[in-house]
């Protein structure tokens, strides 16, 4: 018998026999959190994981450029020539500021400002956001009439025209996907704003905020980079020289 | 330990709340694992109806029983349902969605309503998938390498393509719900490394979801575009570089393929302490072992393109790094081995699989090592050898793993007991099925047939006839689980809390569950499989 | 809840330096500075997104995990770019094999 392995012995945990009473909680604690607390780090945790899948998707976009412009890096120059850096260079300063409007969505929240204070930090987010898509939408339509949009009707007038249209392949495909997300995030802060404007954050509970501010940011972060790598590369570029 | 035979309880999961909106509508994550099982078998079911059309047509050196265009369309969808709809999500959905949250002590997983979601998107990309298969097929191969797949093809690239994309995203919610409950919301007192074995599993396996799918999702909507736009991305002949198509194509699924193996892995590791009664030999070198394959599992991907165009030195590099990924794997065998070692085995089925998994894992795994080489891979590249090699790993490795998992918990998940007899029965033939179809495979393989071929070489046929011999056995042996699983939902003797006599959070609630798994959050004060009596209390 | 609460002129410092970072990245690539052009450009974008990171997405005063998240899924980039271009750079190197 001293030979025989051990009895299942007594559970190592201890399960409370007493219920669950229910205690007050706050009315957007969900049931299965024990705390605020838990559920706002699990909220926050939970947006940074899938911004690592928006990095690696998007990353999969870099690495087609990193190839190509590696294979044709004069035809990648000239291509990017044509892009409107003015353009493009206000975008970028939208986005930044569109940044700031967000984080300051951010901390009136987290300071329990006022609602309206709220929504109008969120309603300039979304306005820098149209205005973001406003100018993209000018210079598709300037790509459309200048017959540089990659497919039957390409037509390119310089030196390279083959890697001048996997430049704009990839132009189109990275940043159309970038104002998809610019759409989707300004959808989501539509949505934020009305809850904001019933007087849902304040200090105690800001996470959804926090979590659209995180993905407001990210989708920043990718045109910073989409900016100098489609937009100041050719720069300088002469036809001939380097 | 009980006298009085075992009662079920009376107000658990599955019946609070009846009809189809409390199911459909549930967020409750153990029954989004049955939903996830249902839907999983249908899949399973129907890429196993393929491979039997392949096996059919292979029984005779020529391309009679069905055309060639369409035997390519045969191993397609076989690939495609198989790898996308059933291997990748079969363990993660339903085994570590049911057990996840108990075994972490929690009352569900961090966002039950993701869970959910995540399931009708598993539901929408397999409709896709399907009615790409119903009209007319897919011809790529599961791999849809461009060319081929972006301007040759005739078939429903898109179509199955869009199918996968969306059917990734139910991958990505899943792992990232995993991580995100292993972080935050673990019980008090549980620490990681007192977690259960299975745990450490599923969040090495979340790892490589959140990392990797990614990139063949905008893989797979390049191939769409370029094949709808006649864009210049990936077809040379329109400027682009096949080549890169297989680099981010394989940056994913080379890992996708520990996606398969790793859970296995874990509820390896749970039926042989229970079946040893001992603690696993080397707790650390285990978990961190998981870890190790996910991470190194995504630095080998180029040793798919040893004959494509890639460069040679590339093509040393992931060799040398293909080597490295089977360590951590040998180090999961040999510390099984050493648990099993003096410990007290009980034949049971789940033990059975978890044998069955031990050897065809490690005869699979030495195999890869033969097509790690790169010298070697050029012979056996696009042969039967590849066929039999993830044939080994994928069923005799992953679909052992989740049979034993399924055997070993069902009694948690439903109540009742299955028929041990039949277990042991199926369990057995679907061994020597298993055998009979896949090892003449390797050696059809190693004498040159190559693979994706609807003809061969009549030298071939007698490995041809007795792979498919063994591939009918195989599939009976399969259906021998699903008839008595069903059975033993009215059938069968009530299960009781701890029919094994486990040790594990799972095993102290009833069987089945009450929908909020615990009354209170449990106090962990010791690693929650312990057979052996601590050190801490002294020598019992 | 807690969370750190920055002050406003931290958000408007960093507002400004994404603006002058943007306004010097434009600038210096009007002028030809060979291999010194990419490595300018890549340098103030990255040093963008840490600010960004860093203080709109307030990893600053985030814990240890999170840091970690960021960062590997970065690294993870880096393996995807790294890995991939071993081959293309290495392409031609061993007499006889493709270019």
């Amino acid at each position: 018998m001293s030979d025989a392995p051990p009895r299942y012995h007594p559970p190592p945990v201890a399960i409370h026999p007493e219920g669950h009473a229910p205690t007050p909680h706050h009315p957007w604690l969900q049931h299965h959190f024990d705390s605020m607390e838990q559920q706002a780090e699990a909220s926050t945790l939970g947006m940074w994981v899938f911004l690592v899948t928006e990095i690696m998707f998007f990353g999969g976009l870099f690495m087609a450029y990193l190839v190509y412009r590696h294979q044709s890096p004069m035809g990648f120059q000239e291509a990017s020539h044509h892009l409107n850096i003015y353009w493009g260079a206000a975008n970028t300063a939208i986005l930044i500021v569109s940044s700031l409007t967000m984080a300051l969505a951010v901390r009136a929240a987290q300071t329990s400002q006022p609602a309206k204070v709220q929504v109008r930090w969120l309603l300039a987010t979304i306005f820098f956001g149209l205005c973001f898509l406003g100018i993209k939408a000018i210079e598709y339509t300037d790509k459309f009439r200048d017959h540089i949009v990659p497919g039957a009707h390409f037509q390119w007038e310089g030196l390279y025209p083959k890697p001048a249209e996997q430049f704009y392949s990839l132009y189109f495909a990275m940043t159309g996907l970038h104002a998809l997300h610019m759409i989707i995030g300004i959808g989501i802060m539509a949505v934020i704003a009305f809850l904001a404007s019933r007087k849902t954050f304040d200090s105690d509970y800001y996470t959804p905020v926090e979590v659209a501010g995180l993905y407001w940011h990210f989708v920043d972060i990718v045109w910073i980079y989409l900016f100098p790598l489609l937009y100041l590369i050719g720069r300088h570029y002469t036809p001939g020289g380097h | 330990m009980e006298t009085t035979a075992p009662t079920a309880p009376t107000l658990n999961y599955l019946n609070n709340g009846y009809g189809l909106k409390s199911w459909l509508l549930t967020k409750d994550h153990k029954r989004i694992a049955l939903l996830y099982l249902w839907s999983i078998t249908a899949f399973f079911f129907l890429g196993g109806f393929f491979a039997l059309m392949i096996r059919i047509e292979l029984l005779t050196p020529a391309s009679d029983f069905v055309q060639p265009d369409t035997y390519n369309k045969l191993f397609t969808m076989h690939g495609v349902v198989m790898v996308f709809f059933f291997l990748i999500p079969s363990i993660p959905a339903v085994l570590g969605n049911f057990l996840v949250p108990i075994m972490v002590g929690a009352k569900d997983l961090a966002f039950p309503r993701i869970n959910l979601l995540s399931w009708y998107i598993y539901v929408l990309g397999g409709l896709f998938t399907i009615v790409a298969a119903v009209t007319g097929g897919v011809d790529t191969g599961w791999t849809f390498y461009a060319p081929y797949s972006t301007s040759a093809s005739n078939s429903h690239v898109i179509l199955a393509g869009v199918g996968i994309f969306i059917t990734g995203f139910s991958s990505i919610l899943t792992g990232l719900n995993f991580i995100v409950t292993v972080h935050r919301m673990r019980a008090p007192g549980l620490t990681w490394f007192r977690l259960p074995l299975f745990v450490w599993a599923m969040y090495a396996t979340s790892l490589i979801m959140i990392l990797g799918t990614p990139v063949i999702a905008i893989t797979v909507l390049l191939v769409a575009v370029e094949r709808g736009l006649h864009l210049g991305i990936f077809d040379p002949a329109l400027g682009g570089d096949p080549i890169l198509f297989q680099h981010l194509f394989w940056f994913y699924s080379h890992p996708a393929v520990y996606i398969m193996i790793l859970p296995a892995m874990g509820v390896v590791s749970e039926l042989v302490q229970t079946f040893s009664r001992k603690n696993i030999f080397g707790y650390s070198f285990v978990a961190f072992s998981s870890l190790a394959i996910a991470v190194i599992g995504f630095l080998v991907w180029g040793h798919h393109l040893f004959v494509s165009g890639q460069s040679t030195y590339a093509g040393l590099m992931f060799s040398l790094i293909s080597f490295f990924v089977a360590i951590p794997s040998a180090v999961k065998v040999f510390n099984w081995t050493a648990t099993l070692y003096k410990g007290s085995i009980s034949w049971d089925s789940p033990m059975l699989y978890a044998f069955g998994f031990i050897g065809l894992f490690t005869i699979g795994g030495l195999t890869g090592l033969f097509l790690a080489t790169l010298g070697m891979d050029i012979h056996l590249h696009d042969t039967y050898f590849i066929i039999a090699h993830f044939h080994y790993v994928m069923v005799g490795g992953a679909i052992m793993g989740y049979l034993g998992g399924l055997h070993y918990w069902w009694p948690k998940i439903t109540g009742r007991m299955y028929p041990e007899g039949w277990a042991k029965f199926a369990a057995l033939n679907i061994f020597v099925g298993f055998n009979l179809t896949f090892f003449p495979q390797f050696i059809v393989g190693y004498l040159g047939m190559p693979r994706r071929y609807a003809m061969y070489a009549p030298e071939f046929q007698i490995y041809n006839v007795l792979s498919t011999a063994g591939a009918t056995i195989l599939g009976a042996g399969y259906l021998i689980p699903m008839i008595y699983f069903t059975w033993s939902l009215k059938g069968a003797a009530i299960a009781g809390d701890n029919p094994w006599g486990a040790r594990g959070l799972e095993w102290e609630i009833p069987s089945p569950p009450p929908t909020e798994n615990f009354p209170a959050s449990p106090i962990v004060t010791e690693n929650t499989h312990q057979y052996a009596p601590s050190r801490e209390v002294g020598i019992v | 809840m807690s969370g750190h609460v920055a002050p406003k002129t931290m958000y408007y410092f960093v507002f400004a330096a994404l603006i002058v970072g943007t306004g010097l990245t434009v600038l210096v690539a009007f002028f030809d500075l060979g291999v010194f052009n990419n490595i300018l450009m890549l340098s103030i974008a990255c040093a963008k997104a840490l600010l960004v990171i860093l203080f709109f997405m307030h990893v600053r005063w985030s814990s240890r995990l999170t840091w970690l998240v960021v960062a590997s899924g970065f690294f993870w980039l880096i393996i995807l770019f790294g890995i991939t271009m071993t081959d293309y750079l290495t392409r031609g190197m061993v007499p006889g094999t493709p270019r």
